[in-house]
């Protein structure tokens, strides 16, 4: 049996993923559930070269990996709830600003510090909306801990690519499970580096002047290059400015690298989508609640579906379209009060045919809670 | 084969998390199956009765929590109180003499065995209980190799307390093999 197989949590996955994927520096404040996360890298990452900070506060931590990130480094932090409020107004920065960073939320109940040692699924909108003014944010989620491993390092792929923050949504379940993974060899998951300038020292360098491609070559802070980084709307050299011109092409280009990527950042996982007539629609630790309703009862001669969106914005609205086209119903299965089951209501043809599953007691849903909304759907009764 | 669907539970303390962590990991690592631990956190595992579930099957694991265990193991009279009701008919259920007075019939065999005073008096020290308790569970029921939990703890265990608890896992798989 090869030794890469190892029985971790999903916070550990998280961490392993995190590793694989090149991080260089993390700063945090722990908090249940997220905690394991900083435990581990604070063990792990020192030992390989890396920088592990303990931060007096949230919001101090989300700073301390902008800061890292602009000197070249691979950065993340992790929290939950209350710590992820805090952190909104400088990952909004880091939008503005374009800086490559992860930010790992492990959902408990709220609003405020609610439930700590239990599971939620309602910081789908925060993640989305949580900061103030037009901008687009990537967010990713895993069901198992094979997959925060992949989506971590999907993670730190995606925030390279388009230079931009990307929250990795997990919840109390999935992070705080133990169960397989099995850690690829290096090379196996191809990894997406800096993309450097290759302007010359003394030669003027625009740190926001975008490529053809839409991508935006950085300078190491620290390096050959000076340049201004800041909050408010900026010119390609970095200075502010009210220049409606300027403003207007750079709220577009912070909305458009990831809206008009949508599709290549979509991930997903189908399950007896090809004749399904009721599909339900999950994501974290819901779906494998409805994968098991959906294997119990396919054997049974029900037609039943599952999508699992491992990409929750931007919202793979054309996936879900597709592939709910032919659906007699749509059944969303979350740990909150519906907040996926409004993105899919606005991206089917047919909204009328979503119907909501869930639970927000701080337990996990169950099959049994599952197979009873699918009843009442049918007209069957409970 | 079968899904096996435990659940352990005592006091803090008792090491009952760590014993479903040992267990989980030995099917994972050396015996080639899927498994998934979990555990409750919190107020609840300070003190009180604390559980934590485990799946063992050759399978994928979907929904991870145990809602009827079919091997359900109560290390404490509250933790007995608490979660005999949810065991599933057919089950077993495993009890500590020394802390549980079973009150109530289950539709299950039932294994009230010295666990507790076996440690005491053959070993002396309260620390490996939960290892005895697992050597017993194996003993009782064939979960497992013995040697695959052994391996387990070859990895996570410092060297000087190796020994102690070779011999609390072997002597607890002796009483369950004899109380099959």
């Amino acid at each position: 049996m090869t030794n890469n197989i190892r029985f971790v949590q999903g916070n550990e996955a998280c961490v392993e993923g995190a590793l694989y994927a090149g991080l260089d520096f993390f700063s945090g404040y722990p908090i249940t559930p997220s905690t394991e996360v900083a435990e581990h890298l604070a063990n792990r990452l020192p030992a390989k070269g890396g920088k592990f900070l303990q931060m007096e506060d949230e919001i101090a931590s989300m700073c301390a990996i902008i800061g890292a990130s602009l000197t070249g480094k691979k950065v993340m932090t992790a929290t939950s709830g209350p710590g992820f409020s805090l952190k909104q107004e400088a990952l909004g920065y880091a939008i503005m600003a374009e800086i490559p960073c992860v930010v790992v939320n492990v959902q408990r109940g709220g609003p405020s510090t609610g439930n700590p040692t239990h599971v939620s699924q309602a910081d789908v909108m925060q993640a989305r909306w949580g900061r103030h003014g037009d901008q687009s944010i990537v967010c990713l989620t895993a069901s198992n801990n094979q997959d925060v491993f992949e989506m971590t390092v999907e993670a730190f792929n995606i925030a390279e690519t388009y230079r931009t923050p990307v929250v990795l949504l997990l919840d109390e379940t999935v992070g705080h499970m133990r169960e397989k993974i099995v850690v690829p060899k290096a090379g196996e998951i191809p990894l997406v580096e800096r993309l450097r300038t290759a302007v010359r020292e003394g030669v003027d360098y625009h740190p926001y002047l975008p490529r053809e491609d839409g991508r935006l070559p950085m300078s190491d802070f620290g390096d050959v290059h000076r340049y201004n980084v800041t909050g408010l709307f900026h010119d390609m050299w970095g200075f502010p400015t009210t220049n409606p011109g300027v403003v207007h092409g750079l709220l577009r280009h912070l909305n458009d690298k990831i809206n008009n990527n949508a599709n290549q950042m979509a991930r997903y996982k189908e399950y007896y989508m090809d004749d399904a007539e009721r599909v339900l629609i999950s994501y974290g630790a819901s779906a494998r609640s409805a994968l098991h309703v959906v294997e119990n009862r396919r054997p049974r001669g029900e037609r039943l579906g599952l999508l699992e969106l491992q990409t929750l914005w931007p919202f793979p609205d054309v996936v879900v379209r597709e592939k709910c086209r032919n659906a007699v119903s749509v059944c969303v299965v979350e740990m909150n009060m519906g907040q996926v089951m409004q993105a899919v209501k606005a991206a089917v043809d047919d909204p009328g045919k979503v119907f909501l599953a869930n639970r927000i007691d701080g337990n996990l849903i169950t099959p049994t809670d599952i197979r009873g909304i699918l009843r009442l759907i049918q007209g069957r009764g409970v | 084969m079968e899904r096996v669907r435990i659940v352990f539970s005592g006091s803090g303390g008792q090491g009952v998390i760590t014993a479903a962590i040992l267990l989980a990991e030995a099917a994972v690592l050396y015996e080639g199956l899927e498994a998934t631990q979990s555990q409750s956190y919190g107020p609840e595992a300070r003190g009180g009765a604390t559980r934590s579930d485990v799946i063992i099957t050759d399978r994928p694991i979907r929904f991870p929590k145990v809602i009827q265990p079919n091997i359900l193991i109560c290390l404490t009279q509250e933790s007995y109180n608490k979660f005999c009701g949810i065991i599933r008919p057919g089950g077993m259920l495993l009890t500590d003499s020394r802390f549980v007075t079973t009150e109530r019939k289950v539709d299950a065999r039932q294994f009230e065995l010295p666990m507790f005073r076996t440690v005491m008096d053959k070993i002396g020290k309260p620390i490996v209980f939960n290892i005895f308790m697992l050597g017993t569970l194996i003993g009782l029921t064939d979960l497992m190799r013995p040697e695959s939990v052994m391996k387990v703890l070859e990895k996570r265990i410092p060297s000087h307390f190796l020994e102690m608890n070779r011999k609390a896992l072997e002597l607890g798989l002796e009483l369950g093999q004899e109380n099959k």
